[in-house]
């Protein structure tokens, strides 16, 4: 009998000992500070704290906290009603109260909501009520950022500053040693049900060779975000997964259409036509279908264009548009217009690893139609710096075009009226606003395509940023694990959902 | 003794004012715009952006003339108050406990690890110059200075976290994730501490109060330890002081390779991100670290070595 209950026991704390083994997640992500606007896609991949809308692989809206909402027919008064099962991890209940707290802070700080035309949020019953000073049929798009993550009133210290995330998604931080780990376990009160793995262990680990190595040695059971030249000796790998996805982000040529190099649009086609998009891609990215034919990626239905001109290399028609913008070649091969060299510094970054090896490749690329290219590798917000202070002439950036599912947001921000810090730069024209603008207060899909296709068109023949190539997510999963989702919008990444396999 | 800890309190204090005042004006010299870089540092490249960085500056007031700035740093030192990070928020204290910590976790284990292998190689070879142990020791000494840290790390992780699979490649938290970076910056220590150790064993072995206590007939073990060890320690302890804060300062490649925490990896973010709480915080930390460990080594020598204490 004795030894009967003593195996019960030996088995019954070998079980929690299976059962305890956390999913050990390995990403490049850093935690730098845990307020939402800094952090929270952290959180929001993580399933720790949730939006009132989220957004499904294929981009679609779907519920999250909020299980429905509606639009006023003026397009003025949007109702969010909160689900009635919805607990924060301190088992207070997600309020209306709690949900228009948060919001009102992320619309008072630093991420998307800012760009929205809101007057006011405020909490009804449980429903939250945003009303705005103009129709903005994006809005529910712009509330699946990260920075609009739902968190209950205990994450707030005494002077309003979120001092730790209490947030309502089936994981519960345990841990958090910043900027390195986070350890979460199940809440155990999620909507959503019981998680398949109850603690999951986060590690961002900054160095891409040192994530293959952790996926290799079976360390990591999730790694996010590998380099392309590891991913194919992981596929190798007969104890893991690769998966790869498209995601919405762009590496292009933001040049200064305002400067007397790039002010005519002649000579941004030229640039473009210099480019060798598939050498690029083939050679740096390991991947010949990256080449970006155009600035949206076919991943990104309604945007992207199949019918539309390609993107392509013809380095003779870029020296017969060189030419007719009066450019001609100096003794040296440069061209000279005027007294003045085609000599322009491009500067980029290296938060990408792959940004300044395209930055060459360009520098290379661009000399053989006479252009001469100084390559700088700075800190990114040089590239914002320089945009206001006009003296950017070309910079190489790795634009995200889903910060909100909807791509309108970004366009709304990069090509609005005088350009933005990550977008058009001295490039006018009228056209393009005014279709943004009609295209924000629009819903209906049918409706909707013709005017994206018209932006399309004129970004493609206008070239105020000139597309580069399109990304990818590789992801390796170990094989002991089932269930793993890649999502190419990055908002969520189904942890919950995943299982130890038997 | 209280002559000499009073001497070492006011050289810290030195130390802080003056690595405080110099991080500061550096931090200031230095070009590009900081409200930019601190944004860029919060907010990522996606959501950095020009409006991002006019919050910060009001927020931080980063507008306020330097001097303003700087006497307040200076009145929250002298209340032990290092202030808060410019870009995570939370108190430069609080950062430093997690990524000091795990430094000197790091840099404990590693300076055990080649104390155990250095200087024991470095006796073998002293005492029998240019003998087969001497040749061998050159010989690995020299190949594991040649490799730089992190090819070294690579390979060891390859050997014991790929093809063994004993240990992690990276992280941090446990023994086991400690032993790959301990070892890495170890082994590349040893190398030079051996080599160190075996010139003082030898120039020890070769001077005639050694020669006398064999003569005299001690068993070898015994002329060794007596007067071989102590004598030839002298330099060896001094060399080791250096070490010990080059393992604290200087480990930045090691760090990021392990994805270890470190106080290296902190400083040079916090450079890149200009923030200046975290700048003057960690350089303030590092300079007390440094006098706290030559005081270490100077009294460890002082103990070894009377004609030290007679000096003073």
């Amino acid at each position: 009998m004795r030894i009967a209950w003593f195996l019960a026991a030996a088995l019954a704390v070998l079980s929690t000992a299976v059962a305890a083994k956390p999913l050990k997640v390995v990403g490049p992500w850093e935690i730098a500070g845990i307020d939402p606007a800094q952090s929270g896609y952290v959180f929001s991949r993580l399933q720790v704290a949730e939006t009132l809308v989220t957004a499904d692989t294929s981009g679609r809206l779907v519920p999250a906290l909020a299980a429905a909402w509606s639009v006023s027919d003026d397009g003025l008064v949007w109702r969010f009603t909160l689900r009635p099962d919805a607990v924060f991890h301190d088992g207070t209940p997600v309020t209306a109260e709690a949900a228009t707290a948060s919001l009102e802070r992320a619309r008072a700080g630093v991420g998307v909501l800012t760009q929205v035309p809101i007057a006011g949020i405020a909490g009804d019953g449980r429903d939250v009520v945003i009303r705005l000073d103009e129709p903005f049929a994006a809005l529910p798009a712009y509330l699946v950022n990260f920075s609009a993550i739902i968190l209950a009133p205990s994450s707030y210290d005494d002077a309003g500053k979120v001092s730790r995330i209490v947030g309502s998604g089936p994981y519960k931080v345990k841990n958090l040693t910043p900027p390195l780990k986070l350890e979460l376990e199940a809440s155990r009160s999620w909507w959503g049900g019981e998680p398949g793995i109850a603690e999951v262990s986060y590690l961002a680990v900054g160095q891409g060779e040192t994530r293959a190595l952790m996926a290799e040695s079976g360390e990591a059971d999730l790694v996010f975000s590998m380099l392309p030249v590891s991913v194919e000796r992981l596929r190798r790998n007969s104890k893991l997964d690769v998966q790869i996805a498209t995601i919405p982000r762009t590496r292009i040529l933001k040049v200064n259409a305002g400067s007397p190099f790039f002010d005519d649009v002649k000579v941004r086609q030229a640039v473009s036509q210099a480019i060798d998009r598939a050498g690029i891609a083939k050679v740096i990215l390991r991947n010949p279908d990256l080449a970006a034919t155009q600035l949206f990626p076919p991943a990104l239905a309604g945007w992207h264009v199949p019918d539309l001109a390609p993107l392509g290399r013809d380095l003779e028609a870029a020296k017969r548009l060189l030419a007719e913008a009066g450019w001609k070649p100096g003794s040296d091969g440069i061209l000279e217009r005027d007294g003045r060299r085609f000599s322009v510094t491009l500067l980029t970054y290296a938060n990408w690893p792959e940004l300044p090896p395209i930055a060459t490749a360009l520098q290379a690329q661009l000399r053989e139609v006479g252009i001469e290219v100084k390559v700088s590798v700075g800190n990114s917000s040089e590239i914002p710096s320089r945009h206001r202070d006009g003296t950017l002439e070309m910079g190489l950036v790795s634009r995200l075009y889903s910060i909100v599912p909807d791509p309108i947001g970004t366009l709304l921000q990069d090509y609005g009226p005088g350009g933005s810090d990550w977008g058009a730069m001295g490039w006018s024209n009228e056209e393009l606003p005014a279709l943004v603008g009609r295209l924000v207060g629009m819903s209906d899909p049918g409706a909707r395509a013709p005017l994206q296709r018209r932006a399309v068109e004129i970004l493609q023949q206008e070239l105020p940023s000139i597309p580069v190539t399109w990304s990818e997510l590789a992801i390796v999963a170990s094989k002991r694990v089932t269930g793993v989702k890649v999502d190419p919008l990055e908002v969520n990444y189904g942890l919950a959902a995943i299982r130890w396999a038997e | 003794m209280r002559r000499f800890l009073l001497a070492r309190l006011a050289q810290a204090g030195l130390v802080a004012l003056v690595v405080g005042t110099l991080c500061f004006a550096l931090m200031r010299v230095l070009p590009g715009d900081a409200t930019m870089r601190i944004a860029a540092g919060r907010y990522g490249p996606d959501a950095m952006t020009g409006q991002a960085a006019e919050k910060v500056r009001l927020e931080l007031g980063l507008d306020r003339p330097w001097p303003a700035q700087f006497l307040d740093w200076l009145e929250n030192l002298v209340r032990f108050d290092l202030g808060h990070s410019l870009v995570t928020g939370a108190p430069v204290i609080e950062e430093l406990k997690v990524q000091l910590g795990a430094s000197l976790w790091l840099a404990a284990a590693a300076l055990l690890i080649s104390l155990a292998i250095g200087p024991v190689a470095g006796v073998l070879a002293g005492l029998r110059p240019n003998g087969w142990a001497d040749r061998l020791g050159l010989a690995t000494s020299v190949s594991l200075r040649a490799v730089p840290p992190f090819v070294l790390g690579l390979v060891l992780i390859l050997v014991f976290a790929i093809w063994l699979g004993w240990l992690p490649p990276a992280g941090f938290g446990t023994t086991r994730d400690l032993v790959l970076p301990a070892l890495t910056l170890a082994l590349g220590l040893a190398a030079v501490s051996s080599r160190v150790t075996r010139d003082a064993v030898a120039t020890v072995a070769k001077a005639p109060y050694f020669a006398f206590a064999r003569h005299k007939g001690l068993p070898e073990a015994v002329v060794v330890r007596r007067h071989g060890l102590r004598n030839a320690a002298i330099p060896v302890v001094s060399y080791l002081g250096l070490q010990a804060i080059y393992l604290v300062e200087g480990v930045v490649v090691v760090e990021s390779l392990f994805a270890y925490p470190g106080i290296g990896h902190a400083l040079v973010h916090a450079i890149v991100e200009r923030d200046i709480p975290m700048v003057q915080g960690t350089a303030l930390a590092m300079g007390l670290i440094f006098v706290a460990v030559t005081a270490c080594v100077d009294a460890a020598s002082a103990w070894l070595d009377p004609r030290l204490r007679s000096a003073r």
